[in-house]
């Protein structure tokens, strides 16, 4: 019985080594960061921590939930920079009208990885060439809704997402929580999670098991689409402004595959869990924040972030080293 | 048994039209339909000028998309054109700073950082056996930090050596540009590596099945490094005629060429997937697409426009022949 309970164990930790890993790294240059800042630790400097990283974590949710079916989404910052642009219109005036554009917003998000979905599924293109075309169209809603940066949203919503809940904790980390309690929770219990998963690591096997492969595809790219979604709502809620930056929307997709790595999903597919993708985005955000509490020239920062994305996919490579037949190199 | 049967009922075609890929004869196509819309819309588009300043525009796009479609046949991709270009003209347009010597040295020296960094990807994808689309990223994003932090954000003061600009602008045979001769030397010597070499037939074996490749005593990892390293030499050599052209290096100058160059390959017929297509499909790819963003910039419509007409009209050419076979 005892042998049996400590096998599940085993099973657990091996099935979430990535997402213990990243929970580690995060809080370990966490600890660093908080113990150099000039303030300290205090629900001032977590609540600025948390509103900056809670924006990476979407995205890196979003690019989790492809990247487990072994598809990659190049366009998920585009879709951030749209629905920002979106936001900055719709999400005005009174509450009615701000609740209305903002399931407006989120609608486009879904809509936008729908569109992904269905031409990478059913049109049997590839991913990557498919989602770098896709984002070029995005980029061209996203110009021609805000041609010059402008806009404004409703800021007492906008406050309200940004602030801290009974003075203490940050109420985009509730947000985050809720998401994944949500979203990703019953998404990879479901039949289409189960799928996805399986899609990732063998899709002929998946297929010949009568599993739902297109809806569970499908279902991964327009849920991408509806995080992105959230998270270019949140870039509205900090900015107060729309803009459509093709600098920042490329930065965002980069990132969202930095993070993703970080926190151990396989890139491959079928490994990896959205918590670790929410875990690697807060500890890659941490590490780009490590250069301004050690008072570094912000000019490093593109550098910095770089060789620390470099460092990130190169750990990948330490498993060839175990490989013990050439030919397992080429799958 | 059915399939003999429908070739049999095939109209047979001569064996030279037989043997030209659809995707390239689709492409051409609708090449001259783009030069028949746009000479309704106005006249000059038939013009000889006219069609040379285009070739001149696209020989950059075509350089760098040679690159782009040694790493595709392989059924790679490198993502990290964008900076690969940008460091090329910087590091070329840095030199030229530097006295004679490095206006002599600029443009090979320009070269060699692009190949350096592909180097770099070509040693992580073959040898360390990373995706190739992550670690382009990554490349790409240490060559915009480093280059960051070398102009200090702002756009570099040192402009592009004469060479350069005779390079991109010049003419050494009267009404052919310097820059479509360019392309035209690169283009021959891909289509001799392509079809007369070893390293050619190599880089469509590895593209289908890296396996066989291997096990049939080709030196996979090192045709893959060759391949990484022209890839971000031509980039590079495609940075320097930009810059040349511009007669100055400046950010973001690359960001133009990543979707273009992969779309050039891709709508001329090569596979995403790598082993097949033709550098012709390519020379193809790379005119409709310039062709193109001439013509929707000549008909003045704004950017936004120009993204999503742009966008949807490279869906729309991979979806009526890019699509996978069903497995």
């Amino acid at each position: 019985m005892s042998r049996q309970a400590t096998g599940e164990w085993r099973y657990w930790y091996v099935q979430q080594k990535g997402t213990l890993f990243a929970a580690l790294l995060f809080i370990l240059m966490f600890i660093i960061y908080v113990s150099n800042h000039p303030a300290g630790f205090t629900p001032n400097v977590v609540q600025t921590a948390a509103n900056k990283a809670t924006l990476l974590a979407f995205v890196a949710m979003a690019q989790c939930f492809v990247v487990i079916t072994s598809g990659i989404d190049l366009s998920i910052g585009m879709i951030l920079v749209l629905c920002n642009c979106l936001a900055s219109w719709l999400v005005v005036g009174t509450p009615l009208q701000t609740g209305l554009g903002v399931i407006a917003v989120l609608l486009t998000g879904l809509a936008c990885g729908l569109l992904n979905g269905l031409v990478i599924i059913f049109g049997r293109l590839q991913p990557i060439v498919t989602t770098i075309a896709t984002s070029a169209v995005f980029y061209g809603l996203a110009l021609l809704l805000r041609p010059t940066p402008g806009g404004s949203v409703n800021e007492d919503l906008a406050d309200t997402f940004t602030s801290k809940l009974f003075g203490l904790i940050p109420a985009s980390l509730v947000v985050l929580a809720l998401v994944v309690l949500v979203i990703w929770l019953p998404f990879s219990r479901s039949v289409l999670g189960r799928t996805a998963y399986a899609v990732g690591s063998a899709e002929n096997a998946a297929y010949m098991s009568a599993m739902p492969v297109k809806r569970a595809k499908l279902a991964a790219y327009a849920l991408a689409g509806l995080l992105s979604a959230i998270g270019g709502l949140y870039l509205t809620f900090f900015s107060y402004t729309g803009e459509a930056a093709f600098a920042s929307g490329n930065a965002y997709t980069l990132y969202s595959i930095a993070a993703v790595v970080l926190g151990g999903v396989s890139l491959a597919g079928g490994k990896g869990s959205a918590v670790g993708a929410v875990f690697g985005a807060l500890a890659f955000r941490t590490i780009g924040d490590l250069l301004f509490v050690f008072d570094l020239d912000p000019l490093w920062q593109p550098l910095f972030q770089g060789v620390v994305l470099m460092l990130a996919v190169s750990i990948g490579c330490i498993g060839l080293s175990r490989v013990r037949n050439r030919l397992e190199w080429f799958q | 048994m059915s399939e003999d049967a429908s070739a049999m009922r095939q109209i047979p075609l001569p064996a030279r039209l037989r043997s030209i890929d659809p995707a390239v004869a689709i492409a051409f196509g609708c090449i001259i339909l783009l030069l028949l819309g746009g000479s309704l819309y106005s006249s000059n588009f038939l013009s000889p000028d006219y069609l040379m300043q285009q070739l001149k525009v696209a020989s950059f796009l075509g350089v760098i998309a040679t690159g782009m479609m040694a790493v595709i046949l392989l059924g790679q991709i490198d993502l990290s054109v964008p900076w690969v270009v940008t460091t090329g003209a910087m590091m070329a347009c840095a030199a030229t700073a530097y006295g004679t010597t490095g206006a002599v040295l600029a443009i090979p020296f320009g070269i060699l950082c692009g190949a350096a960094i592909g180097f770099i990807n070509g040693i992580a994808v073959a040898y360390l056996r990373i995706p190739s689309m992550i670690i382009t990223l990554a490349t790409n994003a240490v060559a915009q930090g480093l280059m960051v932090v070398y102009t200090g954000g702002f756009s570099p003061q040192d402009s592009a050596s004469a060479a350069m600009r005779f390079l991109a602008t010049g003419y050494t045979i009267p009404g052919l540009p310097n820059g479509v001769l360019v392309w035209l030397l690169v283009g021959l010597f891909a289509v001799f590596l392509l079809t007369r070499t070893t390293f050619g037939r190599a880089l469509y074996a590895i593209g289908n099945r890296e396996r066989a490749a291997y096990m049939s005593g080709i030196n996979t990892r090192r045709i893959t490094l060759l391949a990484f390293i022209i890839s971000g030499g031509l980039s590079a050599l495609g940075g320097v005629l930009l810059a040349g052209y511009a007669s100055k290096a400046s950010q973001s100058m690359g960001d133009a060429y990543l979707l273009p160059s992969i779309a050039a390959v891709v709508l001329g017929g090569t596979h995403v997937l790598g082993g097949k297509g033709s550098y012709l499909g390519t020379v193809a790819g790379v005119i409709l697409i310039t062709l193109l963003q001439s013509i929707l910039s000549v008909m003045q419509i704004e950017e936004a426009g120009r993204q999503l007409i742009y966008g949807a009209v490279i869906i729309g050419m991979l979806l009526l022949y890019g699509r996978q076979k069903v497995s």
